[in-house]
């Protein structure tokens, strides 16, 4: 579904990625798990079209996405839940579901939308009145992801979901996560959290200042040196 | 003598022998050039570091209404009115700048502040009419008396001291530029959090600054009634004016230091040459081309035609330097 | 005591308020485009007056000249302002939106120059009027003119209006997003640009609708700008910038001020008074009176 080959990208002088490559399937959730600092944001916006690649090639479903800005990429069907959330603080909650559903395609069908996504999340359904920066960081996360699901999009990008969340939200975090998958959406998720992500994960990379480390299945890394003593503590 | 002293000085010698060699108009227009070019390298003072006035208009205004108000109605020689004018605008600068420094009044908010100020001058100004003609002016009286009154009748006399004075302030900047000073104030220009945390005065630094800036350009206003023997709130106060200040040190550079007076030098330039060429026919015109090159000057030349330059020429040294074994 | 009751009760002291309850509606409408323009773009409009006046000018233009009716006119104007403030994004703040603050400051400056400068340019210095001659009526002792009441009665709804579009349309709820992150409308699928746009058409139609109100009651010449604007930016500052409540609060405020300030010293140190005013309650609030 996406394909990457020979990714890199940089902020004015400073390279933050080096030659990336990586694959999603479809119907896979892929997890890219590194330290902070290690490009993984960084990776996540050049996806989403936020910042513009250096060099090397991405498709996705076989078109290419280099270039493209934005609101096409979105268009393309991928939709990126960014790092810390970023809800739309002073509009509530129907209204961020809103402004995820802004394509003409996903408008005409509103309606539908927005009452899947509440079924989804029942507590945003509660909640739908109340201003977004009011709501609990669990909350937000939901919303959050429920705004970019109004999109339909056929792969999600999910930036960091457990930063700022307590050990139990971020639990119920990745079992909606799980859930969101069961109804056959694709995710790609980067994470400090490497417990959660891989044992959510199908398959995994491991970021390290900016280069793909290590890569294969979940459990392998889950298991392997590397990951253990790093970033486990074991 | 270095190089650099050395052009400097050819500078001041043709500029003093100019009144040997230009028509009379010519000179006038020269003196008008000096005296602006004094206000704009005053304004530029602040503006470089960050500290947009919009307000300037109000010392200028200042300066000038004081020193010719205490002359036409309690027959106050100018030696005395000026200072007090200058006395006067620093006083405003403090009032105005303490707080909006110590509330860390920066940026847009910080302009519109002191837009505000030059409004109130002028208003005043209008307000007062009985006293200062309101927005039809009022001129000094004119006595035989020329040390005195500061009343030269002989146009060369003015551009000696009009020049002199002008020396004076580009040697003020030349001396502060690269100094402590300026160094604290660029620093406090980019990041005023981390310069108070090196241990930077950053209220003394600001208000020190805008008090020279606004004693300057007082004193800027008074000379050029002197010089004029007329003054109204729309040449020396106003909205119009701190305006006029502000394109005029942008386009000629405000990070150099001739940068100011190549402005003064440009827009005067501008005026009088639409002036000849359209007569009265197209009152309106200069400022219509202000206006668009101002826009222009922002989008493509924001460090001003001296700025421009100076890049050229670093470029120039660079691929000099490259060239050379 | 009497003499106070006497001052306060003073029907002329009424009047005067009054009208400034009138003179703050439209002041309120004004301040309504300018805080839309500085809370989505981010950019202060410094030429706003002066989008007001070319409004101000067409229909005076459009209905002396080409005997145009009245409404006919306005409707042109505000499409026309509306028009100018899209062509004021695209040709002076686009090219230098992240520049600094004060660059876009002075960039729409030298628009504000250009603006007076082409109005003298085409019209000369003197003042022009419409000619339309609404009545004044009398409510007891107290003389108010129709062309305020109307002005301040479609200030009103145009304010209505605005605050409808912007909460209950998409693309109201777009522009008020944007101005909360703008970085992430690319990630809905918004094109910022288009937003911004539509932002600028909305600030100039306001303008417009100014413009519209204010030929009723003054004459147009080129610096008319100059006798409002500077007040309008005061009233935005002590409201807040970009907080659209808080500049319809404040331009009622200093509606009082000039009006009251009017009527018991001349209308130049009422203007002084307002300024006067607004320096020492930036000095109380610097981040203006209404801000969160």
């Amino acid at each position: 579904m996406l394909s990457i080959a020979g990714l890199s990208a940089e902020y004015g002088s400073f390279r933050a990625l080096f030659d990336i490559s990586l694959e999603v399937v479809a119907g896979e959730a892929v997890a890219v798990i590194g330290s902070n600092g290690a490009g993984k944001t960084t990776l996540m916006r050049v996806i989403s079209g936020m910042l513009r690649a250096r060099s090397g090639t991405m498709t996705f479903e076989g078109r290419s996405l280099i270039g493209l800005k934005a609101p096409h990429i979105v268009a393309a069907g991928i939709a990126h839940v960014p790092e810390n959330r970023r809800l739309f603080p002073r509009l509530t909650v129907e209204e961020n579901l809103r402004m995820g559903a802004f394509l003409p395609a996903a408008r005409a069908e509103y309606d539908d939308r927005v009452a899947w996504v509440f079924d989804l999340f029942p507590r945003l359904k509660e909640r739908r009145n109340q201003l977004a920066g009011t709501m609990s960081g669990g909350e937000q996360q939901m919303c959050a992801i429920g705004r970019a699901l109004m999109s339909k999009p056929r792969l999600l990008l999910l930036d960091e979901p457990s930063a700022g969340l307590a050990p139990l939200v971020v639990q119920q975090v990745f079992d909606l996560v799980r859930r969101i998958r069961a109804e056959g959406f694709t995710v790609l998720i980067v994470e400090q959290n490497v417990q959660q992500a891989l044992e959510l994960a199908d398959r995994a990379y491991l970021l390290e200042a900016g280069h793909i480390a290590h890569s294969g299945s979940a459990r392998e890394l889950l298991r392997s040196d590397v990951v253990q003593r790093a970033y486990l503590g074991l | 003598m270095s190089g650099r002293t050395r052009l400097w000085a050819a500078l001041v010698v043709v500029l003093a022998a100019l009144p040997l060699v230009l028509p009379d108009y010519f000179l006038h227009i020269a003196i008008q050039v000096l005296l602006w070019g004094f206000v704009y390298t005053a304004w530029a003072m602040m503006g470089r570091f960050g500290l947009t006035s919009l307000g300037h208009g109000a010392f200028m205004g200042v300066g000038a209404y004081t020193s010719a108000l205490l002359w036409n109605l309690y027959d106050v020689t100018p030696w005395l009115g000026i200072p007090a004018g200058v006395g006067l605008a620093v006083l405003l600068a403090l009032l105005i700048g303490y707080p909006c420094f110590h509330l860390r009044i920066v940026g847009h908010y910080f302009a519109l502040v002191t837009l505000a100020l030059s409004q109130v001058v002028a208003l005043l100004v209008v307000a007062a009419r009985d006293v200062t003609g309101g927005s039809l002016g009022m001129t000094p009286h004119a006595v035989d008396r020329p040390l005195y009154a500061l009343q030269f009748p002989d146009r060369a006399t003015f551009y000696f001291i009009a020049l002199a004075l002008w020396l004076a302030v580009i040697a003020l900047r030349q001396r502060t530029d690269g100094g402590m000073r300026s160094a604290a104030l660029q620093a406090i220009g980019e990041d005023e959090t981390a310069a108070a945390a090196v241990g930077i005065d950053v209220l003394r630094e600001k208000l020190r600054v805008t008090v020279v800036s606004a004693a300057i350009t007082a004193f800027g206003g008074s000379l050029y009634v002197q010089y004029l023997m007329y003054v109204n709130p729309d040449t020396v106060s106003g909205v119009g004016v701190s305006l006029q200040i502000v394109f005029a040190s942008i386009a000629g550079g405000m990070y150099g230091v001739l940068g100011p007076t190549v402005g003064a030098l440009l827009t005067l330039s501008l005026t009088e040459g639409l002036r000849i060429a359209f007569g009265t026919h197209f009152i309106g015109a200069a400022n219509t081309i202000y206006g668009i090159l101002l826009i222009l000057f922002i989008i493509f030349m924001p460090r001003g035609l001296v700025g421009v330059a100076e890049g050229a020429l670093a470029r120039r040294a660079r691929r000099v330097k490259a060239a050379a074994p | 005591m009497q003499a106070v009751l006497d001052t306060v009760f003073d029907i002329y002291l009424l009047e005067a308020m009054l009208n400034g309850v009138l003179l703050g509606g439209v002041l309120a409408l004004l301040a309504l485009g300018l805080n839309l323009i500085f809370g989505v773009i981010d950019v202060v409009w410094i030429c706003y007056a002066e989008l007001v006046m070319c409004g101000m000018y067409a229909i005076y233009w459009l209905s002396a000249y080409f005997g145009w009716p009245f409404p006919v006119a306005c409707l042109v104007a505000i499409a026309g302002v509306a028009g100018l403030g899209v062509l004021l994004h695209l040709v002076v703040i686009e090219p230098i939106l992240n520049s600094a603050p004060i660059n876009q400051l002075l960039a729409t400056g030298g628009m504000l120059f250009f603006l007076q400068s082409l109005a003298t340019l085409l019209f000369g210095t003197d003042f022009r009027n419409l000619g339309i001659r609404l009545p004044t009526f009398a409510i007891g002792d107290i003389y108010l003119s129709v062309a305020r009441l109307i002005a301040f009665a479609v200030a009103l709804v145009g304010a209505a209006a605005l605050y409808l579009y912007l909460s209950r349309t998409y693309m109201g709820t777009a522009i008020r997003a944007i101005a909360q992150d703008r970085e992430i409308m690319g990630l809905m699928g918004v094109d910022q640009r288009r937003i911004y746009l539509i932002t600028s058409l909305v600030g100039g139609a306001l303008a417009g609708l100014g413009a519209c109100l204010l030929v009723l009651q003054y004459d147009v010449h080129p610096f008319i700008g100059l006798t409002f604007g500077p007040i309008l930016f005061m009233i935005c500052v002590l409201g807040g910038l970009g907080n659209m409540l808080g500049g319809m609060i404040a331009a009622f405020v200093m509606g009082q001020i000039i009006a009251i300030g009017g009527y018991f010293f001349s209308s130049e140190l009422a203007d002084v008074l307002a300024f006067v005013l607004f320096i020492v309650m930036i000095f109380l609030r610097p981040q203006g009176i209404f801000s969160r």
